[in-house]
């Protein structure tokens, strides 16, 4: 039975300065369906959405909503949501300080007759929306002494009761233990059943597999395709996610490869782990030793390496380097046992937007020397010529403010940091995201040059061929859990399955 | 109906209201032979700071946008030399002149509004610009201290008592003469404005909107609130509640200088922050308020009590309390992101 | 018009701009009265000491250029202000009397204890002050001026309890000098310079300045790079705690007494409208000291030129404040996205 198409998407593209963020995608909504939109970080999923929430504009394609004439364009979330199109994101955008009634009802409150609020009947009116959702709670409660499955779900109670047609879920899931998730997914099915065209953004595979009856999935701002979920097995919709394509470049690792075997440990971990991210693990990397953590975005790949780092605090577990057990508190004292840590949030954790290139290169060196024992500008103006031309940054100048430079210019300059201090271990969390094929290439061969100089590195993108490339050894991670590490036979189809977990079609 | 749970917002305000209860208790042990027990003394606590509960509102209302306005004390001063310049220097009509003052508070707090509302500048640098801006123009208009003897209207109404019916809490005094207790107009005026803008934060959609736009502005606006237009009212609202408690303390004081009021725009931060309204906004009520406000006043009587003490004691009291409710504040707020 | 537009966008041309322009309306004022047109400018050395208006104004702008120097650092690791520098510079002046004059003593003709013990609580209380307000804003994240309210209230207060209450006069010789002249130069403007040098020497033989920026731009990556935000934070608090004492003492020594209620009267709008003036945003990260010093003496030039014109220093804080709002206004992101909206309208009109 094919039901009628409530929401279409056609042609749509948009660019941010120097990256085509999406690129002609097409996407189309049933009544009563849940669709998933899939993709790795950047592939463009929350781009599409902000597109129809008019949180973006976008540059060409057309929008219809059914029940409108002609094509739609929105400029705000309210005007999406006046046309019945509503969005709960991951980040609860409910008031927390207001009752549950008040929450459901702001903007629209039920008056008196001499205008103000009627609280009795916005309270009756609540409960009786929270009956019929089946969640039993008391509606003059704050908002906060709630769990978030249950803020979630009230903020998904208001945005139906709003009459919307289509109702965009975007990463509700991130934050719910399995039981509440299990709720969410019943409130979901009884929306379907309403008729309701849920768009289900999420990274959890399973989750997919339980509710949605669709999927699509795009890759790097394009289309990759839209699928019935029964046509789609697990490995597949990794594949499609992560992009199968063996590119022909050359295996740059073939002739570089090392034995390991007599090597040194740098790093052994035990039982590592911090609340909420990620649970305990075991870790270990050998000097010259390149490892891949892998595994979807969420799976606590970056929160693992985070808490090698001491950017988040190891809660359990103990840690060795170069043999001696270490206790690291703060990123600093990380950086004087020799690590270094290039994070995946360029904008909020790698640059200094308002400093220029050079200031930004030297940084990490200069905090390591201390604050005293200034590097003097001429040698900052050595390092940092050295880097621009090593890593053939494009800038117009050392000076210029780092805020000018593009997003991949911007990522060499942060890895320059790093290179600057002359690190043992390098953490590199998606270097090369939003960087040209060129630059990716070299930024590979650098990793394995490094590696051969004696440094450790771990690597981790989701790309899973340009690991392949780079390292010898991959750490799969599930759900923030370690769930398995590979050495041997480091294929795209073993990588794929060990990430997709459960069955093992195919 | 299941029982609600307490949260830390409740429980700062209990710690409030048994602070002032000990407080006063302590002060009817020690000083009860200087008459703190007669319960004209908890009304003439009232009394003194009637102008600085009306302030204290506003306050509320713009603290719980997450804002804060540092004019209140200045724009008291630039009210009370407007009416003091207006009535002696000029003759003018005492209702014209009130008139008068509350509009331009409005105005003033309009201005405020605009530059934080939809300028998007801090607060704090607007209403700091606004409380040297108010305290200059009062040295414009007049520098030297002006009181307020020849207006009939306005001396009539200051002096105005309201005696407390079936004389509870009278007692004879020395000379063995029957005291009734009394309040004056500016506390009328004060629990007026206390009980209505208690029903506007509760009952209306503006009042609402101010708790929203504390707790998350982004979730505000997502909603389909005007943000801008509640921070711009909030001000408003602000300016023109101080306004009436400039027209109160006037009323106490009868005289205008260019020093009056030096301060207060910490006793009515202090006051709203006693009585659980959070500097980040959202949280807060004007009963809490008003119990910080009968604290900070508490505290300011039993200084002048002692009659040894300088006053610049309750100062650092008060000072003290304040520091010692944000860092309360601020502790609660870290448990609370530690347990997400 | 492309030069101009150049010409604007130089780090100092604000606070270089605003100096002249206070120069000019002093020339086309006294021009007007009838007086020499640039006397504002002549120098002269009367009584063995120099003379004249540009002298006064680098003198009597010593405090709030010593002020500048604190507020910077605050304003650029914080992104907030310290309100509290007028209040501590009275608790430091009041502090120092004390002990030069014994407590309780409204007039002093002899030093209680020495001179140097006396400067050095003062100073040391400064940094105390200082010491609180940082560690209320980076180890608790209270908002800057919240926290610095505490003590713009109560550190006058504290002052007036050290003083009894009295205005403390120290008659001895020794302690007029900070306030008065060294040689033919007046104290104040050698204590201000030395205190920019110092600061000035700090950040560049140092990379403080550099990690003070970094912190105040962006904090997370900040940590991540290795520097620990919240020592920066407090470093930057106690720094400018210990700028409002020794500017405190110099304000003290000018009238030879502890005045605790007028000392720092209204200096923090002053400090603040320095670090504005200087070119500096007031949501923090990247400081120019330079300008900030500037702006410093430009408000005092304004100060000076005010009290020219006849208005008193009651009603000079309703023209402070005007600035300040202007000021900010013109820096606020929506006020920049209009007015580059009626721009590329404009250009849109016309071609």
């Amino acid at each position: 039975m094919e039901n009628k198409v409530i929401l279409t998407m056609r042609g749509i593209s948009m660019t941010f300065p120097g990256v085509k963020a999406l690129d002609h995608v097409d996407f189309t909504l049933r009544q009563g369906e849940i669709h998933a939109l899939m993709g790795e970080n950047g592939a463009g999923k929350s781009t599409l959405i902000k597109c129809l929430t008019g949180i973006n504009a976008f540059e060409s394609g057309e929008i219809r909503v059914d029940g409108i004439e002609g094509p739609v364009v929105n400029h705000s979330t309210l005007d999406a949501q006046k046309k019945g199109i509503s969005t709960v994101y991951q980040e609860v955008n409910l008031c927390p300080n207001l009752s549950v009634a008040e929450n459901l009802f702001i903007g629209r409150e039920p008056r008196t007759k001499i205008g103000t609020i009627n609280r009795r009947e916005m309270n009756t009116r609540a409960a009786a929306i929270m009956k019929e959702l089946q969640i039993d709670i008391d509606v003059t409660e704050n908002l906060e002494n709630f769990s978030l499955a249950i803020q979630q779900m009230i903020a998904i109670a208001r945005a139906v009761d709003m009459e919307c047609k289509v109702l965009i879920l975007d990463e509700p899931t991130s934050s719910l233990d399995d039981h509440e998730v299990e709720k969410l997914f019943i409130l979901m099915n009884k929306l379907k059943a309403q008729g309701v065209g849920i768009i289900f953004v999420t990274h959890f595979l399973e989750q997919v597999y339980a509710v949605c009856d669709r999927i699509t999935v795009l890759r790097n701002g394009q289309l990759v395709g839209e699928y019935p979920i029964a046509d789609l097995p697990r490995v597949k919709l990794v594949a499609a996610m992560m992009g199968k394509d063996f590119d022909d470049l050359a295996s740059i690792k073939g002739d570089m490869a090392v034995d390991l075997s007599h090597a040194d440990y740098y790093i052994e971990a035990q039982g590592l782990s911090h609340k909420g991210t990620i649970k305990p693990f075991d870790f270990t990397i050998k000097k010259g030793e390149v490892v891949g953590l892998t595994g979807l975005l969420g799976s606590g790949r970056t929160e693992l390496a985070r808490v090698l780092y001491g950017a988040d605090k190891a809660q359990t577990g103990t840690m060795k380097v170069n043999g001696k057990e270490v206790k690291i508190n703060a990123p600093i004292e990380a950086m004087q046992l020799g690590m270094g840590l290039l994070p995946d949030d360029r904008k909020a954790e790698g640059i200094i937007a308002d400093l220029s290139v050079r200031e930004n290169i030297i940084l990490a060196m200069q905090a390591k020397q201390g604050v005293f024992r200034q590097i003097s500008m001429k040698e900052q103006q050595e390092i940092a010529d050295k880097y621009i031309e090593m890593l053939s940054i494009k800038t117009a100048s050392r000076e210029t403010l780092i805020r000018q430079l593009s997003g991949g210019n911007q990522q060499k300059v942060i890895l320059a940091r790093w290179l600057a201090t002359d690190p043992d271990f390098l953490i590199l969390d998606e270097p090369t995201r939003g960087i040209d094929i060129g630059t990716k290439t070299e930024i590979q061969k650098l990793v394995l040059k490094l590696a051969k100089e004696g440094k450790s590195i771990i690597f981790i993108s989701s790309e899973i061929e340009e690991m392949l490339r780079t390292c010898s050894r991959m750490v799969v991670l599930r759900d923030g859990v370690k769930v398995g590490e590979l050495t041997d036979e480091l294929t795209q189809n073993h990588v794929m399955q060990a990430i997709a977990g459960g069955d093992t079609d195919e | 109906m299941k029982k609600k749970s307490m949260n830390s917002n409740t429980v700062l305000l209990l710690i409030t209201i048994a602070l002032f209860v000990v407080m006063y208790a302590a002060g009817c042990v020690v000083y009860g032979d200087k008459g703190f027990t007669h319960l004209q003394t908890f009304l003439n606590i009232l009394i003194n700071n009637s102008g600085l509960l009306c302030v204290a509102c506003g306050m509320t209302c713009v603290m719980l946008t997450g804002g804060i306005d540092i004019s209140v004390g200045s724009l008291i001063a630039l009210d009370c030399m407007i009416l003091a310049v207006g009535m002696e220097h000029k003759g003018m009509n005492a209702a014209v002149l009130c008139i008068l003052v509350l509009l331009m508070g409005i105005v003033f707090g309009a201005v405020q509004g605009f530059f934080i509302g939809y300028l998007d500048i801090q607060p704090f640098i607007v209403t700091m610009a606004g409380m040297f801006f108010a305290r200059g123009m009062t040295a414009v208009i007049c520098s030297d201290q002006v009181s307020i003897r020849s207006n009939e209207l306005f001396v009539k109404l200051a002096n105005m008592k309201f005696q407390i019916p079936f004389e509870i809490g009278a007692y004879l005094n020395k000379k063995g003469k029957l005291q009734i207790p009394f309040v004056r107009i500016p506390v009328i005026i004060a629990l007026v404005v206390l009980v209505v803008i208690f029903l506007v934060l509760r009952y209306t959609k503006f009042g609402r909107s101010l708790y929203a736009v504390g707790g998350s502005e982004q979730s505000a606006a997502m909603m389909g609130l005007d943000v801008k237009k509640t921070k711009l009212k909030a001000y408003i609202l602000s300016s023109f509640l101080c306004s009436i408690g400039g027209i109160c303390f006037c009323m106490n004081t009868m005289s205008a200088s260019v020093a009056h009021a030096t301060g207060l725009e910490m006793d009515a931060i202090a006051s709203a922050v006693i009585g659980g309204t959070l500097l980040t906004g959202g949280v807060g009520n004007v009963v809490g308020s008003f119990f910080g406000v009968m604290i900070t006043g508490t505290i300011s009587t039993l200084v002048k009590t002692n009659g040894k003490l300088l006053s610049s004691w309750s100062n650092i009291a008060v000072a003290a309390l304040l520091c010692f409710f944000i860092v309360l504040q601020s502790i609660f707020a870290m448990v609370k992101s530690r347990k997400k | 018009m492309n030069k101009l537009k150049k010409l604007t966008k130089q780090t100092l041309f604000l606070p270089i701009f605003c100096m002249l322009l206070v120069m000019l309306v002093n020339v086309i004022y006294d021009a007007a009265c009838g007086n020499f047109a640039f006397s504002f400018f002549s120098i002269s050395l009367r009584n063995g000491v120099l003379y004249g208006r540009l002298i006064d104004v680098l003198n009597r702008g010593s405090e709030v250029a010593i002020l500048a120097v604190g507020m910077t650092l605050v304003v650029s690791s914080s992104a907030g202000t310290d309100i509290s520098v007028g209040s501590v510079m009275s608790l430091s002046a009041a502090m120092c009397c004390m002990l030069l004059a014994g407590f309780g003593v409204s007039s002093a003709n002899e030093l209680q204890v020495p001179l140097v013990v006396g400067l050095l609580a003062g100073i040391f209380l400064g940094c105390v002050c200082g010491a609180f307000n940082g560690f209320l804003v980076a180890y608790l994240d209270i908002q800057p001026m919240v926290a610095t309210l505490i003590l713009f209230s109560a550190a006058r207060a504290v002052g007036l309890l050290l003083c009894n209450n009295l205005i403390v006069y120290i008659r001895d010789k020794s302690f007029k000098v900070l306030g008065g002249y060294l040689g033919f130069i007046p104290t104040p403007i050698i204590i201000a310079a030395v205190c920019v040098a110092v600061t000035t020497i700090l950040l560049k033989k140092t990379a403080l300045g550099l990690y003070i920026q970094s912190v105040g731009i962006n904090k997370k990556a900040s940590r991540i790079a290795g520097l620990n935000s919240r020592k920066i934070i407090l470093l930057c608090y106690i720094i400018c705690g210990l700028c409002a004492g020794i500017a405190g003492i110099v304000n003290a020594s000018r009238i030879s007494s502890a005045d605790t209620n007028n000392i720092g009267l209204n200096y923090e709008l002053d400090a603040i409208l320095a670090v504005a003036l200087g070119g500096n945003s007031l949501g923090g990260g990247k400081f120019n000291l330079a300008g900030s010093i500037i702006g410093a003496y430009t408000i005092q030039a304004i100060t000076t030129t005010l009290y020219a014109i006849g208005v008193s220093s009651d009603q000079a804080p309703v023209y402070k404040a005007v600035i300040v709002i202007i000021i900010v206004a013109v820096q606020a992101p929506p006020f920049k996205q209009y007015m580059s909206k009626r721009a590329a309208k404009r250009a849109l009109a016309r071609g």
